[in-house]
C-alpha cells in the first residue's frame, strides 16, 4: 500500500534495529494478551468473592509484570526502529552528498541549487518518519491484531468474528478515502506553500513597496490573502478528515457492537464474566494499532515524496570516471603543449554536438585566446580541460599522453582555475584563499593579495583576514570576488591556467585594477582563456575562434582581422563584447 | 519564559475559539471514557443475569459516547485546524507590521532570500503553537478534573492516588523530559543551520572544492555535523520514548491503586464491582488525554527559538519615524543637500563625507563616480530610507524629515537597480505606482518604456521574482513604473544598467521625454551622452571632487576626464 521499493530496499542497511522492532512488537503483543488475562483475572475475582487483598496479590502482581513488560517492550520496539531510521539517514545523506560530488559542477550547474540542499538535508530527514512510525507501524498492524484475534476466537467466537470482519474495513476504507484525501491533502499543501511564498515576496519587496507609498495598501492584501487561504484550506479539510472520522467511526461501532452482543449473551447466561472482561480489554487495542496505521503513513507519505527525488539523483550514472594512476609533474605540466584531438561531446538529451570533433594544440608559456558567440561550446571545452564532463570522442592530451592517464588530483595540483562567477564559501577570508594552497604561509596570502589588488580592501576591514564573507560571499562586490578568485590563483602558483574572463565590469577604475592582475597572472603560464574583451583578445597569442562546436577560425589577432569571418564582424560592432 | 508569554500574548484574540478547541478535544476524551465505562457497566451488569430492560441504559450509552466520540473528534479537528490558520493570519499581519517601518534600514542584513526565508519559515511553524504547546495542557487538566470528580465522589484516597499518577504522567515526567532534553532542539537547529551552509557551498562550490582537491575534506565535514546531528536527536528519541513509557506505568500504577483503594469498600458492601469494573476501564481511558503531552517540551523550545529570532528582528528601532505635524509637501523647488555625512552602521568608512550640492527645479543633475563612492546612498538618503548623520537634504527648501515619509516617496519616482518584481501579475505590479490606473494608461506606460511586447500580457504572471522577464524587461517594468507614478521629482539610480546598447538607448530618450520640465537626479557610472545633463557632480570616496558640465570637466581634465577616456577606450 505505501511500499516504496527505493526505501524498502535501504531497509538492509540496518536490518538488525528493524528485526529487533518487529520482536519487540510481536512479544508485546503477547504482553498485552497477558495483561488483559491477568486484569479480567483479578476483576472477576473481585466480582465473584469480594476478596481480602491478598488472595488478590497474584493476579495483581501478574498485572503489573505484564504491563510492564509490554511497555518496556514498546520502548524497545521504538528505540530500535528510530536508531535503524537514524542509521538509514546517516547513509542515504553520505550517499547523496557522495553523488552529488561525483557528478560535479556540470550536475550542479544544471540544477536548481537551492532544490539540491532542500533534498539533500530535508529530504533526507523526511524519510525519518517512514523508518521510524510507519514501517513499525505496518509491523505491528499485521501481527497485534493476529495475536488479539487468537486471543479471542477461543473464548468467544461472536465478537472474534465482528473484529475480524470489521478489521478489513480499516484499511479497505483508507485506500478508498486516503485516495481522495491524499488529493485534496496534496493540493492544500500545493496552496500553503504558495501562501507563504506570496508573504516571502512581499516581504523581500518591501522596500520597492515603500518606494511607491503601497505598504499600508498591501497589508490588506496579505489579510485577504491569508484569509482565502484559511477558508479553500478549509473546505479541503472538511472532507479529508471525514476519513479519520469514518475510521474512527468503524473502530467505535465495532467496540460498541461488541460489547453489547456481550453484554446481552451475559445476560442471559450463555457467556460467563471473565472471556467477556477479558475481551473488552483487547477491543481497543485492537482498533487502535489499525487506526494508527492511518495516521502513520501519512506521517510516511512524505518521505515516499522525497525518496523519488533522491533516488532521481541517485540513479544517476556518472561518467566513466576511471582515473589514471599516472603523477603529473610541475616541469612536465610547464613544457608541454596540450593536444586537443578530434574532441567531441554531446549533452545528453541535445539535438547537436556541443563540440563536433575539434582539433588545435595549445602551446605551452603562451596565451590562448577562445571567442565565439554564446552557446558555441567555449564552456564545453573548458568542462572537459577540467575534466568535469569526460569526452564522448576524441581526447584531450599533454605531449602525447591523454590527460586521463593521470590522476584527478595530480592533474588538478597543477591547474589553477578562475571561473566567471567565482564561488567564495561561507568562511573567513583566509580561509577561502587557503583552499588553494592549505600550507600557504602568511607571506605567501600577502603576496596574493598585493597581485590580485586587494591589500587596500583587507586592511579596510574591521577584521582583515578573518572577516567572514558572509552567505555566497554577500559582503564582497561582485569585482573583489573576482580579484579574491586571482588571488588564490596566485597562491596556487600552477603551470596550467583556465580563465574564463568576466564581462565587462561596470566600474572603469576596478576594471583596469582588474585587468592588470589577471595580466600579472597570465605571465609564463600556459594559458586557455575564454575572453570578453576585445583587449585580452587582441593580446593573445593564438585565437581560437569557436562557431557551433567547430574551430571556425585560429590565429593572431592581425591575421584574423584581416579574413572575412566572425570575428570581423565581431570586431567592427559597436557592442563592447566580442563574445 | 518572556519570549514564550510574548508568543503566548499574541493568540489572545483567539482565546474563545482556542478555548472551545480545547473543550471538544476533552469532550472527545470524555466520550472515550464514557464508552469504556459504559461498556464496562453493560457486561457487569450482565453477569449479574438482569433482565435485557435492565442493561438499556447502558446499551445506550455505548451507542451515544461511541457515535459521539468520531463526531467529537471530527468536530475538534476542525476548530483546531480554523484557528490556527487565523493565528497564522495574525502572526504574519503582525510581522509585517512590525518589519515595515523598519524596511529597508533595519533589516538590510535580512536582505539575502535565505534569512527572510528562514524568518516565513519559523512563522509557518508557530501556526502550531496553539496545537502543539496550548491546547494538550488545557485538555489534559480538563479530564484530569473529571476523572477527579467521579473518583473523589466515592473515595478520596483512591482519586487522590489517581491524581497522582495523572500528575506524574501529565506534569512530572514531560517537565524531567523537558529538563534532560534541554537544548538538544536548539542543537539540532544549529546544526541545521550549519548543514545548509556546508551544503551551498557544496552545492555551488563544488567545481572550486574539486580543483582544489578539497572536495573530500568538505564531505567529511558535512558527514562530521550529520553525525552530530543525528547523535543529538537519538538523544531527543530517547527521552521521547522514556517520558511515553513513564506515562504508561502512570497509567498502570493507577489501575492497582484503584484496585488496591476500593477493595475494602466492595467488601463492605459501600462499592458494587461494577462501578469498580468501570472505574478500571475509565481511568484507563482517560490517560490518553496525555499522550499529546508528548515531546511538547521540545516543542517549546523549537519555538522560543524560532519566536526569539522573530523578536530579535522586529524589536529593532526604526530609522526613520513619521514627524507628528507633518509639513505639506512644496509645490515648488528644488533639491539642496548640505554637506551630507553618513555612515552605513557596522563600517568603518564613511559612505557620504560632507556632500553638498543643488538640483534646481527642472533641472537635470548627473552623480558619477567610481563603485562604492556613495551615490546610491544619497538616493537612499532622499527617499528617507536612512537619515544623514550630519547635514541635511532639503526640498523646496524645507527638509525632507519635516514631510510624512509616503507623501515624500508619492513625489519622488525612483528607478533603482533592485526593483522589486513581485510574483503577481504584471498588470498587478504596474499599477503599485498608480493604484486603479486603467489599462490605456498601462499600455501607454508599457509602450513608453519600450515593452511593446507586453501590450497584450497584462495578466500574464510574472513569475516569481520576475523570472517569467528577462533582466532587461524586468529594468523596463521599473521604467514603466516611474512613467505611471508621474511625479514632479525623479531620481534615476542606475537606471539603465541592465540593458544591452541599442535599448539603453531608447530606454534613455523615453526617460528623456517622460522627465521633460521635472527635476532629475541621475545616479550613473555609465558616462554615455554627459552633454544632456545641466550640471555633473563626482563623488569619490564619499566627496565632491568636482562639478560642472561635462564640457567644463572634459575641459578641466581630472578625474572624470580620465573616467570618461578609459570607458571610452575600451570600446571599439
Amino acid at each position: 500500500m505505501n511500499i516504496d521499493r527505493n526505501l524498502i530496499r535501504l531497509l538492509k542497511e540496518e536490518k538488525r534495529p528493524f528485526m529487533v522492532s518487529g520482536l519487540a512488537g510481536a512479544f508485546s503483543a503477547g504482553m498485552l494478551i497477558g495483561q488483559a488475562w491477568s486484569l479480567s483475572a483479578l476483576l472477576e475475582l473481585v466480582f465473584r468473592s469480594s476478596p481480602e487483598w491478598p488472595a488478590i496479590l497474584p493476579s495483581i502482581s501478574a498485572f503489573a509484570l505484564f504491563s510492564t513488560l509490554r511497555l518496556l517492550l514498546n520502548q524497545v520496539g521504538h528505540q530500535a526502529s528510530r536508531r535503524g531510521a537514524l542509521g538509514i539517514r546517516r547513509v542515504l545523506s553520505a550517499r547523496l552528498a557522495g553523488k552529488v560530488a561525483e557528478l560535479g559542477p556540470a550536475f550542479t550547474g544544471s540544477e536548481q541549487s537551492g532544490r539540491l540542499v532542500t533534498t539533500m538535508l530535508k529530504g533526507v530527514e523526511s524519510v525519518d518518519p517512514y523508518f521510524s512510525q510507519y514501517l513499525p507501524q505496518l509491523l505491528l498492524a499485521l501481527v497485534t491484531p493476529v495475536v488479539i484475534l487468537a486471543a479471542v476466537f477461543p473464548s468467544d467466537w461472536i465478537a472474534g468474528t465482528i473484529l475480524a470482519l470489521s478489521a478489513p474495513l480499516i484499511p479497505a476504507f483508507m485506500i478508498v478515502i486516503g485516495k481522495r484525501s491524499r488529493m485534496a491533502t496534496e493540493k492544500q499543501w500545493g496552496t500553503m506553500s504558495r501562501m507563504s511564498g506570496y508573504f516571502l515576496d512581499m516581504l523581500q519587496g518591501l522596500t520597492t513597496l515603500k518606494l511607491f507609498a503601497q505598504e499600508k495598501a498591501r497589508r490588506d492584501g496579505i489579510r485577504d490573502a491569508s484569509e482565502n487561504f484559511r477558508r479553500s484550506t478549509m473546505q479541503v479539510l472538511k472532507v479529508a478528515f471525514l476519513s479519520s472520522l469514518a475510521l474512527e467511526l468503524v473502530g467505535t461501532a465495532g467496540t460498541a457492537l461488541s460489547a453489547v452482543s456481550i453484554g446481552l449473551r451475559l445476560a442471559s447466561g450463555a457467556m460467563p464474566f471473565r472471556p467477556a472482561l477479558f475481551i473488552l480489554l483487547l477491543i481497543p487495542d485492537f482498533y487502535l494499532t489499525l487506526r494508527q496505521l492511518g495516521v502513520r503513513f501519512h506521517a510516511g507519505m512524505e518521505g515516499v515524496t522525497a525518496s523519488k527525488e533522491m533516488h532521481r539523483i541517485l540513479d544517476l550514472t556518472t561518467d566513466g570516471h576511471d582515473a589514471g594512476r599516472s603523477e603529473l609533474g610541475e616541469a612536465e605540466a610547464a613544457s608541454r603543449p596540450l593536444v586537443i584531438d578530434r574532441l567531441g561531446y554531446t549533452f545528453p538529451g541535445a539535438p547537436h554536438a556541443a563540440l563536433d570533433g575539434i582539433s588545435c594544440s595549445i602551446m605551452p608559456g603562451k596565451v590562448t585566446a577562445l571567442t565565439g558567440p554564446s552557446g558555441a561550446g567555449k564552456s564545453t571545452l573548458m568542462n572537459l580541460m577540467l575534466r568535469f564532463i569526460e569526452p564522448e570522442s576524441g581526447s584531450i592530451l599533454l605531449g602525447d599522453t591523454p590527460i586521463t592517464a593521470y590522476r584527478t588530483d595530480t592533474w588538478y595540483d597543477r591547474i589553477a582555475w578562475v571561473p566567471q562567477h567565482p564561488f567564495l564559501f561561507n568562511a573567513s577570508i583566509r580561509e577561502n584563499l587557503l583552499l588553494a594552497r592549505p600550507r600557504a604561509t602568511e607571506a605567501d596570502i600577502e603576496e596574493a593579495l598585493l597581485q590580485a589588488g586587494l591589500t587596500d580592501l583587507v586592511r579596510s576591514l574591521p577584521e582583515g583576514l578573518d572577516t567572514m564573507i558572509g552567505e555566497q560571499g554577500s559582503r564582497l562586490s561582485g569585482g573583489e570576488a573576482q580579484r579574491l578568485s586571482l588571488a588564490r590563483a596566485f597562491l596556487k602558483d600552477a603551470p596550467i591556467l583556465l580563465l574564463d574572463e568576466p564581462t565587462s565590469h561596470t566600474d572603469p577604475i576596478l576594471e583596469a585594477k582588474l585587468r592588470s592582475a589577471m595580466e600579472k597572472l597570465m605571465r609564463g603560464r600556459t594559458v586557455i582563456m575564454i575572453a570578453h574583451r576585445l583587449e585580452s583578445i587582441r593580446k593573445a597569442d593564438t585565437i581560437l575562434v569557436l562557431e557551433d562546436g567547430r574551430i571556425s577560425q585560429s590565429g593572431s589577432h592581425e591575421k584574423l582581422a584581416g579574413a572575412e569571418g566572425f570575428y570581423r564582424r565581431a570586431l567592427f560592432s559597436s557592442t563592447e563584447e566580442a563574445a | 519564559m518572556k519570549t514564550f508569554f510574548r508568543l503566548i500574548g499574541l493568540t489572545r484574540p483567539f482565546a474563545w475559539w482556542m478555548l472551545l478547541a480545547a473543550f471538544v478535544g476533552f469532550a472527545t476524551v470524555g466520550s472515550g471514557i464514557g464508552l469504556l465505562m459504559s461498556s464496562a457497566w453493560l457486561i457487569s451488569r450482565g453477569a449479574m443475569l438482569l433482565p435485557v430492560a435492565a442493561l438499556q441504559s447502558g446499551i445506550a450509552g455505548v451507542r451515544l459516547f461511541g457515535a459521539a466520540r468520531g463526531f467529537l473528534r471530527y468536530a475538534e479537528r476542525l476548530i483546531s485546524h480554523n484557528t490556527t490558520f487565523r493565528i497564522l493570519t495574525r502572526l504574519r499581519l503582525w510581522f509585517y507590521d512590525a518589519l515595515e517601518p523598519l524596511a529597508p534600514a533595519r533589516i538590510a542584513s535580512f536582505r539575502s532570500a535565505d534569512l527572510l526565508k528562514r524568518i516565513v519559515d519559523d512563522i509557518q511553524s508557530l501556526e502550531n503553537i496553539y496545537s502543539r504547546v496550548v491546547a494538550p495542557p488545557v485538555t489534559a487538566a480538563m479530564v484530569t478534573a473529571l476523572v477527579w470528580g467521579i473518583v473523589s465522589s466515592l473515595s478520596t484516597g483512591a482519586a487522590i492516588g489517581v491524581l497522582g499518577c495523572q500528575l506524574i504522567a501529565g506534569v512530572f515526567t514531560p517537565m524531567a523530559a523537558a529538563f534532560l532534553a534541554r537544548g538538544t532542539a536548539r542543537r539540532i537547529a544549529g546544526m541545521q543551520a550549519e548543514q545548509q551552509l556546508l551544503a551551498v557551498d557544496m552545492v555551488q562550490g563544488v567545481g572550486e572544492l574539486r580543483v582544489f582537491g578539497m572536495l573530500d575534506k568538505h564531505l567529511a565535514r558535512l558527514q562530521a555535523v550529520e553525525e552530530k546531528k543525528l547523535n543529538l536527536e537519538k538523544k531527543a528519541a530517547f527521552l521521547e520514548g522514556v517520558q511515553e513509557t513513564c506515562s504508561g506505568l502512570a497509567m498502570n500504577a493507577a489501575v492497582v491503586w484503584i484496585i488496591w483503594q476500593m477493595l475494602p469498600m466492595v467488601r463492605s458492601g459501600s462499592l458494587t464491582t461494577i462501578t469498580l469494573t468501570a472505574l478500571v476501564f475509565g481511568v484507563t481511558a482517560s490517560f490518553e488525554a496525555f499522550l499529546p503531552l508528548n515531546g511538547s517540551a521540545q516543542h517549546i523550545e523549537a519555538d522560543i527559538r524560532a519566536g526569539e529570532r522573530l523578536f530579535e528582528v522586529i524589536d529593532a528601532e526604526p530609522e526613520v519615524k513619521t514627524p507628528e505635524r507633518p509639513a505639506p509637501f512644496p509645490a515648488e523647488g528644488g533639491i539642496e543637500a548640505r554637506n551630507l555625512r553618513f555612515s552605513y552602521p557596522g563600517s568603518g568608512r564613511p559612505a557620504l563625507d560632507g556632500v553638498s550640492f543643488t538640483v534646481p527645479q527642472g533641472h537635470r543633475v548627473a552623480v558619477v563616480g567610481p563603485s562604492g563612492a556613495g551615490k546610491s546612498t544619497i538616493a537612499a538618503l532622499l527617499v528617507r530610507f536612512w537619515n544623514p548623520s550630519d547635514g541635511i537634504l532639503t526640498i523646496g527648501g524645507r527638509d525632507i524629515a519635516s514631510f510624512e515619509p509616503e507623501t515624500l516617496r508619492r513625489n519622488i519616482a525612483m528607478v533603482s537597480q533592485r526593483t522589486w518584481i513581485f510574483g503577481q501579475s504584471i498588470r498587478e505590479n504596474l499599477q503599485l505606482a498608480r493604484p486603479g490606473a486603467t489599462d490605456l494608461e498601462l499600455k501607454a506606460a508599457l509602450a513608453a518604456a519600450g515593452l511593446q511586447g507586453l501590450l497584450d500580457r497584462l495578466d500574464d504572471w510574472a513569475g516569481q521574482q520576475g523570472t517569467n522577464l528577462s533582466g532587461g524587461e524586468r529594468q523596463r517594468i521599473a521604467i514603466a513604473r516611474m512613467i505611471l507614478q508621474d511625479s514632479p521629482f525623479m531620481v534615476l539610480d542606475e537606471a539603465t544598467a541592465n540593458l544591452d546598447a541599442i535599448t539603453e538607448q531608447e530606454v534613455l530618450d523615453t526617460i528623456e521625454r517622460t522627465s521633460e520640465g521635472k527635476t532629475v537626479l541621475a545616479i550613473t557610472h555609465n558616462l554615455h551622452r554627459m552633454e544632456r545633463f545641466h550640471r555633473i557632480v563626482v563623488l569619490h570616496e564619499g566627496r565632491v571632487i568636482e562639478q560642472g558640465t561635462h564640457d567644463d570637466l572634459m575641459r578641466a581634465d581630472g578625474f572624470y576626464a580620465g573616467m570618461w577616456r578609459l570607458q571610452h577606450e575600451t570600446e571599439v
